[in-house]
């Protein structure tokens, strides 16, 4: 379960509309509850480094996710997941969104489509499993309070 | 000693310590230490012929190891290495 608050939803979708035809991407910061579910209190964006191909790939730059869960940690708040958006594409995971998630098991995954320049769904996935041979994507229920 | 900041997802083979001190003079000893004190660490972090994984970036203090002396990089007392995914993906198949 992901929770988080309407201004955050609409941020990330904006981010999205905004990048549009190229994908947006992002950190998203809160913290786990006991029951395992994740409370966003803040959504970071980043930067799609992929210059090269960046209508349909992103990668966060290194040095922007070690800044951000640095900063993050100061104020005492964990990762909790990464959001980005498929122009023209539907919100759910490719396989390349599964073969590059590596070990963030119990993060989220937040994925937008974005049809000609406008939010249309959002889907969020958890990356479950234990390895890179038995990694999945599970579909997650978000909950926007 | 340095200390090493364990990501939240791999807390659960970290004994779920945030954070564990290491001795060792480079980063590749601190990292070996890490590992060598929590085995199940081993194959999220390195590959099966030893080798640090590709999308495993290691920061020194505020430095990626890359753009220092890679695992030769030494360290000081008091040194922070944080270990960060890559994160990356899109909708190409």
């Amino acid at each position: 379960m992901l929770k988080l608050s309407k201004s955050d939803y609409l941020a990330l979708r904006q981010h999205g509309e905004e990048t549009y035809p190229h994908e947006c991407c992002g950190v998203l910061l809160g913290r786990f509850d006991d029951s395992g579910a994740k409370i966003v209190s803040r959504v970071v964006r980043c930067g799609n480094t992929r210059a090269d191909s960046p209508h349909n790939r992103y990668n966060i730059d290194p040095r922007d996710l070690f800044r951000i869960e640095r900063e993050g940690r100061e104020r005492g708040e964990d990762v909790v997941g990464y959001y980005h958006s498929h122009p023209d594409h539907p919100a759910k995971w490719s396989t390349t969104d599964l073969a590059e998630a590596h070990w963030c098991f119990g993060r989220s995954f937040v994925i937008t489509s974005v049809e000609k320049g406008k939010a249309v769904l959002t889907n969020s996935f958890e990356l479950t499993g234990s390895d890179e041979a038995d990694k999945k994507f599970v579909d997650e229920e978000t909950e926007v309070v | 000693m340095a200390q090493i900041q364990i990501p939240s997802p791999l807390r659960q083979y970290s004994g779920k310590q945030a954070s564990v001190d290491v001795p060792g003079k480079t980063v590749g000893e601190a990292l070996a230490g890490l590992v060598s004190r929590h085995p199940d660490l081993k194959r999220h972090l390195y590959t099966d012929d030893g080798k640090l994984r590709a999308f495993v970036n290691v920061y020194v203090n505020d430095e990626d190891m890359r753009y220092l002396q890679k695992e030769a990089t030494a360290l000081k007392d008091g040194d922070t290495i944080s270990i960060v995914p890559s994160i990356a993906g899109g909708c190409r198949l």
